[in-house]
């Protein structure tokens, strides 16, 4: 079933089109990957969905209904939920603060705190600490866990695996069938493609705003990628 | 002996001044909010008390039952239906906004009260005082002001940190996008905090025109007190607000005891000074 349906969507920061005309479609439950060079508008498509920027009414439908345009804070009502890149945890909460503010939502489902420390356990040691004072990859894991505690329906991740060491990114990709496992559709933007590809079923390629390529993730061209990746 | 007795006259006097800055402080810190105004709204709510006590025979302190709720309500409603539409053009439109509204208030209350000074009236409480070792008295009025202002940052402080709505209070005040993007609607909380904020404002007005004659014109000198106390304790700090006004107490008590022409001065020469030594203020709080 159809949970996200974007339809000839655009969209702009000021008189500047960052995106033109994307049709992009995400089934319940299901991992997309949407990988693209550095501003071909990947960041843009999840801020267009997640309600942080303008977009016209009937550009994106959420389970049938047209979300487009309306605030982020009620977008996280109807079930989506965005790990921001570069993680974004309010500074002067703790980690658990930070993980019970994803919660403010109140919405019901199958995450709350004591799952989210199973799922991440170094988190639950380091409740008490001050956000920033975490690595790069606790941080993560934090942001992660913080979406999470919206229950949300639609995951929306920027870049997980930006800054941190490779062995990091294995561990927090390894929590994702775990999300998947609650029918929670998740949406990874990677400039990594390998990661974003593994991780996923299908994925969509941005050039320059528009939509190059769209395939089975196991049935990748390395080739028709390049291309599209890089406009060649 | 003389000096223990200026140092103590001079923490209470700073518990007013840290009631005026309490209201100013929050805004700032929740929501960047520079409100000019500020002052005025102190004004006003003395004129509400006064209104409230005539009309109904409560004392002025019984009054606050009637005007924290209205001045809440106030608050709420001024941030909510304008000055939200202020808060993404950068840092100019809030303070015209506010500006105006101080006008608008100054002016008003002339319009309808004239410019007679006013004082509220409380009775024997005003002038009772308690007698310590050592010669030292101390005022009942005074000390009741003083533990208000404890008791208001103190309830802050666990608002703040024991709370749900305080812990997006803080959220809000670190990142606003983000906040926005897990689900909290900072356009409510907004008006929710400028209503809170207004809670201490009506508490600081009424407690001040207890011991001071007012007037439509008393808002401004208020403001810069408050703003003094807001920047010697650090922006965002509200433990930090309750030390800026206590420093400008004790330094107004110091000058009063040179000089009685010395008392204001003395107090902005202090802030001068924690301006020019510490330009972000004794405690600014620790972030980014």
């Amino acid at each position: 079933m159809t949970l996200l349906q974007t339809n000839n969507l655009s969209a702009f920061y000021g008189d500047f089109q960052a995106l033109f005309g994307v049709d992009v479609t995400i089934d319940e439950g299901e991992a997309v990957a949407i990988i693209g060079a550095n501003g071909a508008g990947k960041t843009t498509l999840l801020r267009s969905v997640a309600g942080a920027l303008p977009v016209t009414r009937d550009s994106v439908q959420f389970d049938g209904v047209p979300i487009g345009g309306r605030s982020a804070h009620d977008l996280v009502l109807l079930g989506i939920a965005m790990v921001p890149e570069g993680r974004r945890l309010f500074p002067s909460l703790t980690v658990e603060e930070n993980l019970l503010l994803g919660g403010h939502s109140k919405r019901a489902g199958a995450w709350n705190l004591k799952r989210i420390y199973d799922l991440f356990p170094r988190l639950y040691d380091l409740r008490r600490m001050p956000a920033p004072t975490l690595s790069g990859g606790q941080q993560q894991m934090a942001a992660i866990g913080r979406a999470l505690m919206s229950n949300p329906r639609l995951l929306l991740c920027d870049e997980l695996s930006l800054g941190l060491a490779p062995v990091v990114i294995r561990d927090i990709y390894a929590s994702l069938p775990v999300i998947a496992a609650e029918r929670t559709a998740v949406v990874l933007v990677e400039q990594d493609i390998n990661r974003a590809l593994d991780a996923t079923s299908r994925f969509y390629c941005l050039l320059e705003g528009r939509l190059k390529l769209t395939e089975l993730s196991k049935h990748f061209d390395r080739a028709a990628i390049t291309a599209a990746y890089f406009g060649l | 002996m003389e000096w223990l007795n200026i140092l103590i006259q001079g923490c209470l006097l700073g518990g007013i001044y840290a009631l005026f800055a309490i209201g100013l402080s929050l805004s700032f810190g929740i929501m960047r909010l520079v409100n000019i105004a500020h002052g005025d709204l102190i004004i006003l709510s003395a004129y509400a008390a006064l209104v409230v006590t005539q009309q109904t025979g409560l004392d002025p302190i019984s009054s606050l039952v009637i005007v924290v709720p209205v001045m809440f309500g106030l608050g709420y409603a001024v941030q909510r239906g304008l000055l939200n539409f202020t808060l993404t053009g950068g840092l100019l439109p809030p303070l015209l906004v506010t500006f105006g509204i101080s006008i608008i208030i100054q002016n008003g209350l002339l319009q309808v009260f004239g410019a007679y000074t006013r004082r509220l009236q409380e009775g024997a409480i005003e002038t009772a005082s308690l007698q310590l070792p050592g010669g030292i008295s101390v005022g009942v009025y005074p000390l009741i002001v003083f533990v208000v202002a404890l008791v208001s940052v103190g309830s802050l402080q666990l608002l703040f940190y024991r709370t749900g709505i305080g812990r997006a209070f803080r959220a809000v005040s670190d990142d606003a996008d983000t906040a926005e993007l897990m689900g909290i609607d900072n356009r409510k909380l907004y008006a929710l905090a400028l209503g809170i904020a207004m809670i201490f404002t009506a508490i600081a007005g009424v407690l001040f025109a207890i011991r001071t004659i007012f007037d439509p014109s008393s808002g401004p000198i208020r403001l810069i007190l408050a703003f003094e106390a807001v920047i010697i304790g650090g922006l965002g700090n509200i433990w930090g607000t309750l030390a800026g006004g206590v420093l400008l107490g004790v330094s107004q008590a110091i000058g009063a005891a040179l000089s009685p022409t010395w008392q204001i001065l003395a107090g902005h020469i202090a802030f001068l000074i924690v301006l020019i030594v510490r330009p972000s203020g004794l405690f600014p709080r620790t972030r980014d």
